[in-house]
């Protein structure tokens, strides 16, 4: 027990060890955690009222008072960028947990269980029939549009991905000797999966998860921003370029802030995520 | 490869029944009443109960199901509500303009991305290298509806280049090629680096090297058609992300297509009109996968030797090339 848990522990320090020499990773690393603490305390942190108009103040170019500007309600975009976080993560993180849940338990019983792998795989041939967007949209549609709706949406729509990476890894791994060591000894399935097989099929799905939630917060954005994700005045950044679209010509500013908001995470997100897969799985550093 | 190939039409089968009836089953859930859309503010209770008979929304969940699949046999995805016309029609009349905006942004995106992939790989770990790489992840990272508006800003607003709306000149689509195009080549450029690089480390292309074979011609002749096979997989992905995607650039640029179509019927609760236009989208990303895993055969006939002597049925694991 004791040689395992040493075991592990050293693996998780060698991927630790390289990818903290992947500068570039850790800054970006740096930069989500600062963005998840702006996403936890935005209530704190604002300088205004997020949904607080004022007509007097209306359209003004970012200034001193408010950094990024106001929009054609008053409202401060500082703070409607910042409460915006929030919403991104939670959007980002509960799509992608949820189908990373439903995805790898998917995953799991197809890869381990004969009998069961063509019929979820072709339930997920189906779910991966209709493109991601169109599937998304189809949810929404049927459910309403709001927030809680295209998390759900996206969510399903997502299930596939993980699923597929955590079959294909438990195909591979059940053939390996520790696993009919394991089985030879009397581990019962559950157990043989939970304990030896999901282990060791952590990378990919983990890296899978980093790359997932940039997809979800973009396809977030991009539902929102067509009216069929979340919905006003929810200071959330796709609705709020797609509120700026009207004033682009005159006041560029109100559309290129939330833009940039969602580049910043996406774009640490990513290199994040490929620094993983590079210390994870160092044969793979190209 | 007839029987492989018949094996994979197969296996679509299923795949469409089920795309038909998860499609069809979402929109019957569907929220809010169509006839009061058809209505309008004319509506009165009689009318409403007309329309709901004339349209069979009363009927149970199967019988509507049939009907649904019996039209579709013979190509009718039925009937608009708010035209009143034929939703295969209303879809064929805006196909085009999807379909030449997907594949403008296959062309560019495949033009950009394998040359910046090629030579990213090439001048690994130069400046040049990370230069690419860093666009190349801002490709992935922005928004599309976003970078379509500061194309329009920068272009149309500032410049003047180029127009920022409509479909009949040449220029009109420029922007929203370009729009989509980008996103497809920062994968494509991806794709391309590290499998170029995966490549150029092996004993034949040093050998073509050591003949004195010159660089470009060792990269298109024996590098490159050995690097194409998950380059293809990312093509046949990006054209059905495209082309459901499309819907942002028809949404920014004003683009009469599926995209825009869909979105407006959306809002109108058009619902055979939603039904039809993902269903044609679904088709098409069922038809291009199928696309995509025969067209791998042809790049590397060895895929096909793991299928050699398998029966049509029976062997319960290995079913498609992607699962493999």
């Amino acid at each position: 027990m004791m040689s395992k848990s040493r075991g592990k522990n050293s693996v998780m320090k060698d991927v630790w060890r390289r990818l903290k020499r992947n500068k570039l990773a850790m800054i970006s690393m740096i930069l989500l955690i600062f963005l998840f603490l702006i996403a936890l305390f935005a209530s704190y942190m604002i300088p205004y009222d997020y949904a607080s108009m004022n007509a007097a103040i209306r359209l003004q170019p970012p200034n001193g008072e408010h950094w990024f500007g106001t929009d054609n309600f008053g409202r401060d975009i500082f703070s409607r960028v910042l409460f915006g976080a929030r919403y991104t993560l939670i959007i980002g993180l509960g799509c992608t947990t949820s189908a990373a849940i439903g995805g790898v338990v998917l995953g799991s019983i197809a890869g381990y269980y004969e009998k069961f792998d063509n019929i979820i795989m072709r339930f997920i041939d189906i779910i991966m029939g209709i493109p991601v967007f169109m599937m998304a949209l189809s949810i929404i549609v049927a459910l309403g549009a709001n927030m809680r709706n295209m998390i759900i949406a996206l969510a399903i729509t997502n299930i596939p991905a993980f699923a597929r990476i955590t079959r294909a890894q438990v195909l591979g791994i059940r053939q390996q000797e520790y696993i009919e060591a394991a089985r030879s000894i009397g581990a019962s399935n559950f157990r043989i999966l939970t304990r030896h097989i999901l282990p060791n099929a952590f990378a990919p799905i983990l890296v899978q998860f980093t790359l997932g939630t940039v997809s979800v917060i973009l396809w977030g954005a991009s539902l929102s921003f067509i009216g069929q994700g979340v919905q006003p005045p929810t200071p959330e950044w796709g609705l709020m370029i797609s509120a700026a679209r009207s004033f682009l010509r005159e006041y560029p500013y109100m559309s290129i802030i939330p833009g940039l908001a969602i580049v910043v995470t996406t774009y640490a997100l990513n290199i994040l995520g490929d620094g993983l897969r590079d210390s994870l799985d160092p044969r793979l550093k190209q | 490869m007839i029987r492989y190939i018949l094996k994979r039409l197969l296996l679509m089968v299923p795949v469409l029944l089920g795309v038909i009836i998860i499609v069809f089953s979402l929109l019957y859930v569907a929220p809010g009443d169509p006839a009061l859309s058809i209505l309008g503010e004319a509506a009165t209770e009689e009318s409403i109960h007309r329309v709901h008979e004339e349209l069979g929304l009363k009927d149970p969940y199967l019988v509507r199901l049939g009907r649904y699949f019996g039209g579709l046999l013979q190509g009718d995805f039925g009937d608009s509500y708010k035209t009143k016309r034929p939703v295969v029609d209303e879809i064929l009349s805006r196909y085009p303009t999807t379909l030449i905006l997907t594949f403008g942004s296959v062309v560019f995106g495949l033009v950009v991305g394998i040359l910046f992939g090629i030579v990213s790989a090439i001048r690994q770990y130069s400046f040049l290298d990370r230069i690419l790489t860093m666009i190349s992840l801002f490709g992935v990272s922005a928004p599309s509806f976003w970078v379509a508006m500061l194309l329009v800003l920068v272009f149309s607003v500032n410049l003047g280049w180029l127009p920022a709306t409509g479909s009949d000149k040449l220029a009109c689509w420029i922007l929203p090629i370009i729009t989509m195009g980008l996103q497809v080549s920062a994968f494509i450029m991806r794709m391309t680096r590290s499998s170029m690089l995966e490549v150029i480390r092996q004993d034949y292309i040093r050998t073509a090297k050591a003949k004195g074979q010159s660089e470009i011609k060792t990269v298109l002749l024996h590098a490159l058609p050995n690097a194409l096979v998950p380059i293809v997989t990312v093509i046949g992905l990006q054209i059905c992300l495209l082309l459901a995607g499309a819907v942002l650039a028809e949404t920014v640029f004003a683009l009469p297509g599926l995209g825009k179509y869909l979105v407006d019927s959306i809002g109108y609760k058009d619902y055979p009109a939603v039904q039809g236009v993902v269903l044609w989208i679904g088709i098409n990303a069922i038809l291009i996968n199928l696309a995509v895993d025969i067209l791998y055969c042809f790049i590397d006939p060895r895929i096909l030797n793991r299928f050699k002597g398998k029966p049509l049925f029976g062997n319960r694991r290995v079913t498609k090339l992607s699962d493999v």
